[in-house]
């Protein structure tokens, strides 16, 4: 594995994309920066600008506007870069599958590295996520 | 040749940005401590500056190319340089020119200089305020940190060189002992808190408003280079304080203990005025420096000039 590979993993910066979710598996995102999981301690930052990202959470199903949208964030993203579908939303369009609003899935419009189930998944969830998300990278 | 690896290796570029990344281990370490946290492992800024590095760069479409790429290595060069000349003096009193504390003043000012370049060449509106911002902040501190450092100067006579500032106070004890350089270092270490851009004078970058702020748009190399350059900042202006106010270090075995705690004091005085603040807004600050820390200053030159 190139060194380029093993700092990514040892310091995934995470940016927080949501799109069309209820707000509450953004708020278990933030759970996990504090102080009960702390994940400073594996070197994740959760950043604010998509420039700065090397791990998108996605929360929330992909509606009819939101589609181009998170293409768009997604191709902002520099590059190497993961994606991570946080919630049953974003992974499975849930309980709005056949909206009228609700466009493709999550996965139609971005590739997707993880899928975390729950709804919200509990903060152990979403690390165990990341740590899963973080082992097949290492192997490759 | 010499300058060159002065300028490169020892006491330039590797050993400020190592020592400097350390610090801000130190700074991340103990900010999560007060949290209730864990925090990062010892290496994880030099794991962020490498990981950086071997990201995309991308240059945004609205940007100006040039200034994008060459604002943040201008940064990194000045603080470089100002370490550079900082170590040299220390090691030898006798080299340096005069006025070179001036040029010193000046390159301190240019870091701020690139992060608003930086922000307004990268040609977004959040970027923009942020670099507004930074600039205001600027003119404001600038003032009574100059007036801070002319304390010194006044205390030592008259001279304006780093290199008899160290002598004179390895004579006769630092200025920092008196009541005016007291004031004066006072003065300086609300003024360096701004010039690091940390709690509570963060309002160039504010992380929740303005997320990021001028380097919003900056990705890869330029941001590793910026980071080292915060890094590096971390580790050189409490030096620079020192030097001037505090007696500087002795490059001998108990006194380089001696320069340690002192800078290991700045550090933490650092850490600890940047976790139990908030973040105050922009008018707010630039009142303050304007108001009272502007009084203060004054008030340490006049006492300097009655010789107390
Ligand atoms: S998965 Fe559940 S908690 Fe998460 S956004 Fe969807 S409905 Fe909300």
């Amino acid at each position: 594995m190139s060194i380029k590979m093993k700092a990514l993993l040892k310091s995934p910066w995470v940016f927080h994309l949501c799109s069309g979710s209820c707000n509450n598996c953004d708020i278990e995102i933030l759970d996990c920066l504090t102080p009960r999981y702390d994940i400073e301690r594996f070197g994740m930052l959760l950043v604010g600008s998509v420039r700065h990202a090397d791990v998108l959470l996605c929360t929330g199903v992909v509606n009819k506007l939101g589609e181009s949208r998170v293409k768009r964030v997604y191709q902002q993203a520099p590059k190497p870069c993961v994606v991570v579908a946080v919630g049953n939303c974003a992974a499975s369009q849930h309980i709005y599958r056949g909206s009228y609003a609700v466009g493709k899935p999550l996965d139609e419009v971005i590739p997707v590295d993880v899928y975390i189930p729950g709804c919200p998944p509990k903060p152990e969830a979403i690390i165990l996520g990341v740590v899963k998300l973080l082992e097949k990278l290492k192997k490759g | 040749m010499k300058i060159l690896f002065w300028f490169l290796i020892i006491p330039g570029f590797l050993f400020t940005s190592t020592v400097g990344l350390l610090a801000s281990w130190i700074d991340r370490k103990v900010t999560a401590r007060v949290q209730w946290r864990v925090g990062p492992p010892v290496l994880q800024p030099f794991i962020d500056v490498v990981k950086l590095l071997g990201k995309e760069t991308i240059l945004p479409r609205t940007a100006d190319k040039i200034t994008f790429l060459t604002a943040p290595v201008l940064g990194l060069v000045s603080i470089t340089l100002i370490s550079t000349i900082l170590w040299v003096m220390i090691a030898d009193p006798k080299v340096g020119f005069l006025g070179d504390l001036i040029v010193l003043v000046y390159l301190l000012a240019i870091p701020s200089i690139s992060v608003i370049m930086g922000g307004f060449a990268s040609g977004n509106p959040i970027a923009s305020i942020g670099a507004s911002r930074e600039m205001k902040l600027l003119l404001s501190y600038e003032l009574p940190f100059v007036l801070a450092v002319f304390v010194p100067v006044i205390k030592a006579g008259g001279i304006i060189r780093i290199g008899e500032l160290l002598s004179i106070q390895a004579q006769s004890g630092a200025f920092a002992t008196n009541i005016s350089g007291f004031i004066a270092l006072v003065v300086a270490i609300i003024c360096m808190q701004a010039k690091l851009a940390l709690v509570p004078f963060d309002m160039a970058e504010a992380e929740t408003e303005l997320i990021g702020g001028p380097i919003i748009e900056y990705s890869g190399t330029p941001l590793a280079i910026f980071k080292l350059t915060r890094a590096s900042m971390l580790f050189t202006v409490p030096m620079f304080l020192v030097v001037i106010f505090m007696g500087g270090i002795v490059l001998s075995f108990p006194g380089i203990i001696w320069g340690i705690l002192k800078y290991v004091l700045l550090l933490v005085i650092i850490v600890l005025i940047r976790n139990t603040n908030p973040r105050i807004r922009i008018d707010q600050a630039v009142k303050f420096f304007w108001g009272p820390v502007t009084v203060l200053a004054i008030l340490a030159v006049v006492l300097a000039f009655i010789g107390v």
